[in-house]
């Protein structure tokens, strides 16, 4: 796994193919959009998903903490698919999530799908967290700077050799850096979506997740152009 | 035994200087003797007539209240249709009958009234037949039921419609046990299955009527004026001299394969329409305002040609037909068979059909075709085990009327043909599923959807979780579609039809692109709508359906095989083809009945592999995905591939040798095992199998307008299942449906068993005759290159790099997949 790296807001960060942000510097990882407890929350519609959503997502995020060990990790909001998903989670992701929180430093910035603090859970739940010149916000504001943020879901679709690959992406600009969701029932939203590109006036890049690596483009290449 | 008709029926039949057929009183004697039937007779002979004959006869001498025939057709249009031709006998005779209809189209309160008061005759679709026996007076409605008619048996059986209509009939056999069934089929290779498909016990112990062939059709070949075709499948070469036919006939359909060459036929056909013909468009995506007006034209006589898709294969008789015209190669003698059946319908005179092939192997399949139709030698699948997918939504449905015991459940499903060898653990996994999911270890007792009270019968757990199964009634998953709207200076237009989505993200403001017949500009995507105007100019493009290429029949490249295997057949053909299958045989060889042949050449700097399989366009793709894994593995380096239905053609940066390596049957396991973790056709196979089952809704009250936001992505579900309960049922139900449909993995797997020692490989300096055609498809047809998705994610940053300069804005290049292009069309052709 190769990381990115990305110069935002005078600082430098690191990309993960993952689908996590890492700053080196302030021993910090990000991810956004885990939407714990999606698969519980669909069952209890009647839509009986496979159960194993959230066990997969502490996976991997059990993973990029054993290989970054940052002192703090932000959660960027919708991170249980709603507000009682955390009294959902079974003992063993219980205790899964509670060695994760005890090795860092937990901030749960609070998201429209889980507005009000996980119960339970260990960490600082905040509305926006600041370190430096950086925001961490769940949903990003046009027209700010040094705005990390997640709650779109962005995925890109990019034409290669007559057909089109379409993966969850990071999306940077100069002001902000939108993360992918991390979650595994958390779906995507096409970065073209007027609701992305709205937080991105002046086009920006596309970082794609692969299994080794970050596939980068630009915004405007995610389009098919004209032939 | 020949029974008569009683009156009224014989005086009305003479009044209309008719005599009732033998098989029509055939029909008669078995339902009187309460024996279930299946009739084989070709369309137009009656055959409908004789299905509900013994029930009018039988309501003549008893009238009675309360739902005595259920009539099911696969197509509602078929079932309005009926009730129409019905009401004629039943008006003229006076007959004490009232009948009606009930699709998803018929009104909540006539739905209501149904119910309450049903009528004699309920003319019905499976999805709604399906529905009527979940909800809870099911036993009511049905207890009193005499009989049921199953119409266009052949279309229905072996697909899962016919699954659940077979499943819905084991039903009814439960609720009306002496209720008997009438099967109305065309011509089928596979008669035992339908017998048994038929027969309310499964045991095939239904009687077989069959009504005498017509007059065999009168086909024959045109070929377009001038160069033949070496490559291409849309046949507008042949546009002249089709208007030239459909001038001298009264009405003509024109068949084509696809959408897409519908709406090209449709525009090359205007082009050279000086005189101004009614010559109309009808296929699958059209609003269906606009196919009903095509239709209702058809019928009063005022059009002279439809150019149509499989959209008029079955169903309606439209009577006029005084011809029919087939563009491209017909793919299947039973096909072919049923479109021809569209012309004149009259038994004892021949039907007239004329085949257009647009290329030279396709001359080689009409022409095989015309031989197949002579023969009688129909082809079509054997019948399949029923789906496990269409099981688990049944059983919910039936969890809906009332609960049931598991031990009844299974022996009444197993009465159903497709079921009758289903064991009982899977059966029991089917209802676990339907359950709580049915997953191991993470039981989801709070939310199970089924509960078992203290007899051990299933129930289902509240009213929202019937609502939400009635909702999802239907085994048809189509791709997400977005309706094409015109929108003119006045504002907005009508609806002219729908695209897949794919295509919509293709388009940019201001591209052009044909549609219903037209000419259109692309303005915006709005919520699930494309807005366009008329006009627009350049180069037009054409939306292309996925899944929409049937592939040739086993049967028909069989006999395709032998006809290029004996010159001595050969005087058929035009000198064109003759001369390319004579140099083909001096500078390589022909392919044999029975082996492979698989040539090699190297041909500018990439290395060539053509192998000759003739199993269709969905069997070689899969080779291609598969061999080209291979190649991979043997260090040939392979660059892509493309597939016909005939042929199968790689190419790679190396000289492949090992070919009979390559071709081991071995094929079918690591790789194919590898292969299916990331295969889009896999997941576009679970998907539809994760809806159908009931595991995502598709149709939630209300959410409609969010769609985008509420579905869940099956391709996240099946990573997950996958990875934590490999052999969960529904991905066993998405292995067993791969093994036909998209990957036609079936197939595949029996050629290689054939072809085991018996490849014979030709290592030639240059490209061969036969190999002209596929050369010529790359570039046109989608190329897939064998790499993963990363490698071509990363061959796509790289050709952007190469081709950027620092900070300049480019737009690359895109090759647009499955979009036929006009301009291209006319190059290679002309």
């Amino acid at each position: 796994m190769t990381p990115a790296p990305l110069h935002f807001a005078g600082e430098r960060l690191l990309l993960d193919p993952a689908g996590a942000l890492v700053w080196p510097a302030a021993q910090l990882l990000a991810v956004a959009d885990l939407h714990l407890e999606k698969g519980t929350a669909y069952a209890a519609r009647g839509e009986l998903l496979p159960p194993w959503d959230t066990r997969t997502t502490l996976e991997r995020l059990a993973g990029l903490l054993r290989r970054w060990r940052p002192r703090v990790a932000v959660a960027l909001g919708d991170s249980f698919h709603d507000d009682r998903g955390a009294g959902r989670l079974a003992p063993g992701e219980a205790s899964r999530l509670a060695a994760m929180t005890a090795s860092a430093h937990f901030i749960w910035v609070l998201g429209n799908h889980d507005p009000s603090p996980p119960e339970g859970v260990a960490g600082e739940p905040v509305l926006e967290y600041r370190l430096g010149g950086i925001t961490f916000r769940h949903i990003g504001k046009a027209g700010v700077a040094g705005e990390i943020c997640g709650h779109h879901h962005p995925k890109a679709m990019v034409p290669a050799r007559g057909c089109a690959v379409s993966r969850p992406c990071f999306v940077a600009d100069s002001q902000r850096v939108m993360l992918p969701a991390f979650g595994a029932y958390a779906g995507g939203l096409d970065v073209r979506h007027p609701a992305i590109a709205a937080l991105f006036p002046r086009g920006g890049r596309v970082f794609l997740l692969g299994r080794e690596r970050l596939f980068s483009f630009s915004l405007g290449q995610t389009r098919a152009g004209a032939a | 035994m020949l029974g008569t008709l009683p009156e009224p029926f014989a005086g009305w039949f003479a009044g209309r200087g008719w005599a009732p057929r033998p098989f029509q009183l055939d029909v008669l004697a078995a339902a009187q003797a309460r024996e279930s039937v299946l009739l084989i007779a070709p369309t137009g002979g009656g055959k409908t007539l004789a299905g509900f004959l013994p029930s009018l006869v039988a309501l003549h001498a008893a009238p009675r209240e309360g739902l005595h025939t259920l009539y099911v057709s696969p197509l509602k249009a078929l079932a309005t249709d009926i009730a129409r031709n019905l009401a004629r006998p039943v008006q003229e005779m006076a007959l004490p009958v009232s009948i009606e209809t009930r699709t998803g189209d018929t009104p909540a309160n006539r739905r209501q009234r149904q119910r309450q008061q049903p009528p004699n005759f309920l003319l019905t679709t499976p999805e709604s037949l399906t529905l009527l026996l979940s909800l809870a007076d099911a036993p009511t409605l049905f207890g009193g039921l005499t009989a049921v008619v199953i119409d266009e048996v052949h279309a229905l059986a072996g697909s899962k419609r016919g699954d659940q209509l077979a499943l819905g009939l084991a039903r009814l056999a439960s609720l009306a046990p002496r209720a008997r069934r009438i099967g109305l089929s065309a011509t089928v290779p596979h008669r035992r299955a339908l017998l048994a498909y038929i027969s309310p016990d499964g045991s095939g112990g239904a009687r077989l009527i069959e009504a005498p062939d017509g007059a065999p059709p009168a086909l024959s070949m045109m070929l377009p004026e001038g160069h033949l075709p070496w490559s291409g499948h849309m046949g507008l070469a042949g546009a002249p001299a089709i208007l030239e036919r459909i001038r001298q006939a009264g009405l003509t359909i024109v068949f084509v394969n696809t959408r897409a060459q519908a709406e090209l036929m449709f525009q090359a056909l205007w082009k050279l329409n000086d005189t101004t013909l009614p010559i109309a468009l009808h296929h699958g995506s059209l609003e269906l305002s606009l196919r009903r007006r095509v239709e209702a034209a058809m019928a009063a006589g005022s059009l002279r040609a439809v150019v149509a898709t499989s959209s008029l294969d079955l169903g309606i008789d439209w009577g006029g037909v005084d011809q029919v015209i087939q563009v491209g190669a017909p793919k299947g003698v039973s096909r072919l068979l049923q479109r021809v059946g569209r012309a004149n319908h009259r038994m004892d005179e021949p039907s007239r059909a004329i085949l257009v092939p647009a290329n030279r192997f396709e001359v080689l399949e009409c022409e095989a075709a015309m031989l197949g139709v002579a023969a009688r030698e129909l082809d079509g699948d054997p019948p399949r085990p029923g789906g496990l997918d269409v099981l688990a939504q049944h059983l919910l449905c039936m969890a809906c009327s009332a609960p049931f015991h598991p031990d009844a459940m299974y022996a009444e499903v197993s009465r159903a043909s497709p079921y009758a060898g289903l064991t009982r653990q899977d059966f029991d996994a089917v209802l676990r599923f339907v359950e709580d999911g049915g997953y191991a270890l993470a039981g989801y007792e709070r939310y199970r959807k089924l509960f078992r009270d203290s007899e051990g019968r299933m129930h289902v757990r509240g009213e929202r979780i019937a609502r939400q199964a009635r909702l999802n009634i239907g085994t048809i998953v189509e791709a997400p579609m977005l309706k094409v709207r015109l929108v003119g200076k006045r504002g907005r237009g009508g609806v002219l039809g729908e695209v897949e989505e794919y295509f919509a993200n293709l388009l940019s403001p201001g591209d052009t692109f044909m549609f219903a017949g037209r000419l259109l500009r692309f303005h915006r995507l709005h919520e699930t709508v494309i807005e366009c105007s008329e006009g627009g100019a350049g180069d037009p493009m054409v939306p292309a359906y996925a899944g929409a290429r049937l592939p040739l029949t086993t049967n028909l490249a069989d006999r395709v095989r032998a006809l290029l295997s004996a010159p001595g057949s050969w005087d058929a053909f035009p000198e064109a083809v003759q001369e390319w299958l004579r140099v083909q045989k001096a500078r390589s060889r022909l392919p044999g009945r029975a082996d492979l042949l698989v040539e090699t050449f190297p041909r500018g700097d990439r290395h060539f592999l053509v192998a000759y399989c003739f199993e269709g366009r969905n069997a070689h793709q899969t080779l291609g995905l598969l061999l080209t894994r291979r190649m991979e593995r043997f260090g040939y380096a392979p660059l892509g591939f493309v597939a016909t239905d005939y042929v199968l053609a790689t190419w790679s940066a190396h000289p492949p040798h090992d070919i009979f390596r390559l071709f081991e049957q071995d094929m079918l396991g690591d790789d194919l095992e590898a292969w299916l973790a990331e295969s889009s056709m896999l997941r576009r196979t679970f998907r539809n199998v994760a809806v159908v089952a009931g595991l995502i809704e598709r149709n939630h009250p209300g959410a409609e307008k969010t769609r985008r936001q509420v579905t869940v992505n099956s391709d996240l579900i099946y990573d997950v299942l996958r990875r934590h309960q490999p052999d969960h049922i529904l991905l066993r139900a998405t292995r067993a449906d791969a093994a036909g449909g998209l990957t036609d993995l079936g197939r595949l797997a029996a050629m290689l068993a054939r072809v085991k020692g018996r490849i014979r490989h030709m290592a030639l300096s240059r490209v061969s005759p036969l190999a002209v055609p596929v050369l010529l498809e790359i570039g046109r047809e989608s190329v897939r290159s064998a790499g993963s998705e990363d490698a071509l994610l990363a061959e796509a940053e790289e050709l952007v790099a190469e081709a950027c300069a620092e900070n300049d804005p480019y737009v690359p290049r895109v090759l647009r997949p499955n979009l036929v292009r006009q301009r291209r069309q006319a190059d290679l052709f002309g």
